[in-house]
This record gives structure tokens, sequence and C-alpha cells, in this order.
């Protein structure tokens, strides 16, 4: 049984993860400094959920990969230059805040929002992904939230595995404690998966690829609607770096057996 | 006046979890800071009266429970609507959540269908001066902040391991039922079971006292001009079996796999620490030839006391990550380890 699958996939931008992060105070509330100039990447997870949408899309014949993106235009931009190499997709963008310390549900239902506007979604054959978690605000609500707002009651996060069965229901491989696996088998879709890492390396970069998305990407970065996300009701009192750099002892002199028996003491 | 709910889920058996437990000292701690505010436990599962007993004297103003065979499965549908029934049954403004996976689940998607809002792996909750509080971190543990909403119902998921046990006071606890219906569209997921590792094979143990975190230096080539992976895969094993200690990797390390290189073969994503890993909670961790940039000690947040063994003595772990940095062969320093672990088992 084979079903054309309609996969949204959410996710955002994130500062690469190797620059130094510093919050500063601004009139919205918390911010990054220099947030605008610093490099940004996909989102890990959700880049992940997109590998693995793009994956089953391949596979299952006369599917589409939908990318849902919320972030500041500009960025968004030049982050899509290298994610719209590795696999096809059709970019709805909203133009907004991707801070970490914007609200979840307000980013929800922006999202919620763009994904009903797609035209002709079916929800027979609907699959909504992201990261069960992002890199910013690492909270793992807004896809639930989204999950909640198109009235999905089929939802797993911590994903690792997706497997289509010859019925056409869906096996799930969901992380849960001390690095076991909880399998679940839904029995159709709609479903809505937050995925962890997966099982697929990232795909190589694909000029071909790249050309076919980019066509699409220019006509929706310049459509994207403007997104506000006030945080109503949400106030921090402090955001701060933790005080927890070390006085590292450096022990370079030692044989093997004199620090081991420092490990095994210590 | 704030409405407490301490929403939990029972084990297999009726009772409690760790999570479910140090949660609980949260609310009484909250609900005291309150001014003695009120608080209700509200429980699901296949069965609740144990998990009620369990907790029996801890000073709730009254238990509820969602009980049935259809509650028992860890499932986001049938999870929502036990939830949902039990914060509308209390009309709670405030519901304290441990954040087990089978919450966490469940409840952003349960603060959508309240019109509340939620906050996640929360480590910390005050109170003062009638405002709520609570600390979590931004950006994988980089930073950490302080907030307080002003929407009600206001969901707290509390990050496990980061409040101490509540002590347990057993009893007979008096259990109202909350009859729930589910509709079978919230039932089209069936739970098949769960999916580990054999014994010894499981290398992720998260009541260890020990985290070693093995790098990709593990699979380089060594002073001999040749890699030495089963030898590698050999040493970090017997750390684990003499040390009962607990296998994480840096993303480095995981990664080598899927570009077709030689690789531990007992490694999985889910031992990967980091940024885009885990953040596991250990009294100590042993860092092995990694290097301890940023993207992976952000997962060591919330492990004290670290040590590290390196042959660069400039790697990230001298710049203020680790307690004391190793310059020396992780190969000959782990072989003594092991004999040292395996003489204290014997």
């Amino acid at each position: 049984m084979s079903i054309a699958y309609q996969i949204v996939v959410c996710g955002s931008i994130v500062p690469d993860p190797l620059q130094t992060l510093e919050p500063v105070a601004s009139p919205g509330g918390p911010a990054l400094k220099n947030e605008m100039m610093l490099p940004a990447v996909l989102d890990p997870w959700a880049s992940h959920a997109l590998y693995e949408a793009g994956n089953l899309a391949r596979t299952a014949l006369g599917s589409k990969v939908w990318l849902v993106s919320l972030g500041p235009k500009a960025k968004l931009q030049q982050v899509m230059m290298t994610v719209a190499q590795k696999v096809p997709f059709e970019l709805v963008a909203l133009d907004g805040s991707a801070s970490g310390f914007t609200d979840a549900s307000e980013t929800a239902a922006a999202l919620a929002e763009a994904i009903q506007a797609i035209p002709g979604l079916d929800r027979s054959r609907l699959l909504v992904f992201g990261g069960w978690e992002s890199a910013s605000r690492g909270a793992g609500a807004t896809m639930q939230m989204v999950g909640e707002r198109l009235g999905i009651l089929d939802q797993f996060q911590g994903v690792d595995e997706l497997k289509i069965a010859a019925d056409g229901s869906l096996e799930i491989l969901e992380r849960i404690e001390g690095g076991k696996h909880q399998a679940s088998r839904c029995a159709s879709p709609p479903a809505l998966l937050g995925w962890a890492t997966g099982n697929l390396p990232e795909p190589k970069n694909n000029p071909q690829v790249g050309m076919l998305n980019m066509r699409t990407v220019m006509p929706a970065l310049q459509r994207a609607k403007a997104v506000k996300l006030p945080g109503e009701g949400l106030s921090f009192a402090s955001v701060a770096l933790p005080k927890q750099l070390r006085d590292t002892r450096i022990v370079k002199d030692q044989s093997p057996d004199e620090i081991a028996r420092e490990i095994v003491a210590g | 006046m704030e409405s407490i709910l301490f929403l939990a889920h029972t084990e297999a058996d009726g009772s409690l979890g760790k999570a479910a437990l140090e949660t609980l000292g949260t609310v009484r701690t909250l609900a005291a800071a309150l001014g003695g505010a009120k608080f209700t436990v509200g429980l699901a599962g296949v069965q609740v009266q144990p998990g009620a007993d369990l907790i029996a004297g801890c000073g709730a103003a009254e238990f509820l429970g969602v009980a049935g065979p259809e509650f028992g499965p860890s499932r986001y549908g049938t999870d929502a609507a036990a939830a949902e029934a039990l914060c509308r049954a209390v009309q709670a403004t405030i519901v304290v959540i441990p954040a087990t996976s089978r919450w966490s689940r469940v409840s952003a998607g349960l603060a959508q269908r309240l019109g509340g809002r939620v906050d996640t792996h929360v480590t910390g909750i005050t109170a003062a001066g009638g405002t709520v509080s609570v600390s979590r971190w931004y950006y994988r543990q980089r930073m950490e902040g302080l907030l307080s909403r002003a929407q009600r119902p206001w969901l707290i998921l509390v990050e496990p391991g980061s409040q101490p046990l509540a002590p347990v006071q057993p009893g007979t606890a008096a259990v109202r039922v909350i009859p729930v219906t589910v509709a079978e569209s919230g039932q089209r997921t069936t739970v098949l079971g769960l999916r580990q590792p054999a014994g010894d094979a499981q290398t992720i143990r998260p009541e260890a006292d020990l985290l070693f975190v093995a790098g990709a230096g593990w699979t380089k080539k060594q002073a001999d001009g040749q890699p030495h992976v089963r030898e590698a895969e050999r040493l970090i094993l017997d750390c684990l079996k003499f040390g009962r200690a607990s296998l994480g990797s840096s993303k480095s390390l995981v990664d080598l796999g899927g570009e077709g290189q030689a690789v531990l073969s007992f490694l999985t994503h889910l031992n990967q620490i980091g940024q885009t890993g885990a953040t596991p909670r250990h009294p100590k961790g042993l860092a092995t030839c990694c290097h301890g940039e940023e993207p992976h000690t952000v997962g060591w947040r919330f492990v004290n006391e670290r040590r590290a063994i390196n042959t660069d003595p400039n790697c990230g772990w001298a710049r203020g990550k680790a307690d004391v940095l190793y310059v020396a062969d992780a190969f000959a320093v782990m072989t003594r380890v092991n004999q040292l672990l395996a003489q204290g088992a014997a």
C-alpha cells in the first residue's frame, strides 16, 4: 500500500553552535548580543526532520515536502542557500523572530496558520515533522501545540525511526528514559513526529536540487508574511550566563599509573 | 490564590517513579512559599491507588485519579485526555508535572487545549510576594533565565534530577476517580513495547555515578601509525563494566559511523552528549580523547566533578571546562584504570 504523503516540516534557524552567545536586554525582552550578525544554521533537530522527510518522499512516490520556517527573512535567505541543496522541498516562509526567548505558544499559532493555508492539504496524507526540541528555546513545546491546533492526536516525540508497514500504518521508535526506545504503531496519517537524530547522515549538497528549490525559495521569501511574537504575559527577571568557569589543573608529568590511581581514588 | 495541581502518571505497578517524587517535593515547597496554598494530587495510569497510598501523607488537599487499561500505555491521545480531565476537575491555575518522556510528549498540547502556557525543563520554582517564577536554560544550557507568566493555567515541567526526592509518607489515600471516555480517534496508536539493548549492552545508565565520555580520538591513528578501534572498544566496555559507568560520546564520534569510518560498535546517537545530544546528570564525568569544544561541553552543564584525558594540553577542557586535565595517552591510562577497578571489584 503506497501513500503519496504530504510532509510538512517545521524548522527555524539558530545561531551556529560554534558561536559564543551572550544575552543582552533589549526593549522587547532578552536577546542575543549581535544576534543579527551571528552566522545561522537550520536547527539541528529540524534538519534531521527535513532529511527524514526527504528520504520518505523519495521512497513514497508522489509525496511532497514543505518546509515551514519562521525567522528573520534575511537570515532565512542566507540559510536556505545551503539547506536548499539537501533535499527537494517547497518553502513556506514567515518573517519574524527566531529568538529562543519568544513564546512557544505564539510561534505555534503562526506555524499552524501557515500550514493550514497550504493549498490542497489532505489530512489523510498529512505528516507534520519537526525537531523534538530546538537549539534555541529548547522547550520541546511548539510542535505539540501545532499538532493540537491542527487537531492531530497521534503525536510522537524524540523519534529516531519511522517505517511504513505494508498496510500503510506507521511504525515509530521514540526515545524514552535510560537509552531505551518505545515502539508504537499508528494506524495512518495524520500524525506529528518530533524528530531526535534519526538514523540518516546529512545528505551531500546537490546543486541541481538547490537550483530547483531556489525557484520557489526566493518567491516564498518575498511573500513571507510578517509575524509578531510579543510574548504577552511573559516576563523575564533575568537571563545570565552561568558562572561555571573552572580553575583547571593541568597535569602533564604524571605516569599513566599515577593518573589512573588518582582517577580511581577520585 | 493559586490552585496547584501535582500531575503525575503511575508506573506499570501503580507506584510513582523517582521523577514524580522529586516533583512532589517541589510542589510542597511551592505551596508553602505561597502562604500555605492548597495543592491537589492528580494521577493517571492503569491503577492509581498504590501511587496515591505511597504519598498519602504528603499534605495534599485531595487526590484525584484517572484509571483504566487504556491509560496504561504512554500515548498522546489517552494521556492528553486523562490530564485534561484532571486539570479541568481541579480548575488548576498552576500544574506542576515531572518531565518524564511520557508527560513531555503531551504537556504542551495539553496547555494548548486548556488555553494556558507551558514551560519545560524547569530546574527551579520560586515564589516571592505571591509571584511564581521558574528558572530554565536557553540555547542548550548556555544561559539561564528566570521568568514568570501572567497566563493561567501555567503548566510547569520539572526536569528530573534537578530536585531532591520528597520523603515518602505512605498511608491510605481517598482517591476521587474522574471518569474519562477516550474517543476512538484518541486510540489510533498502539504501543508495541520497549526496545533496549540486552543486559550489559545497555551503556546508558542514568543512575550511574560516573559519566564516561569517549571522543573521536579513540578511533584515530595512534603512536604506531595504526588505529586500534577494537582495543578501544575493549577498554571502554571494561571501564563501563568495572566502574558501573554510563557511556556518553561526542557528536563527531557518533557521526563517523554515517561517514563510513571505523567506529565503536556499541555507540548510537543516544549516547551523544552536548548541543544536539543529551545533558545528563551524573555526579562525576571523565572525558577521554575528546577535545571539549563548547557544543559538546554544554551537555556537561549538570556534571559536577569533571576530569579529562587528552594528549593536547590546549584542548577545550584546559580552558575552564574541566577540574583536572590529564595530558596523557588515554589507552595507557584506561588500561591501568581498568586494572585497578577490576582489582577493587574482585
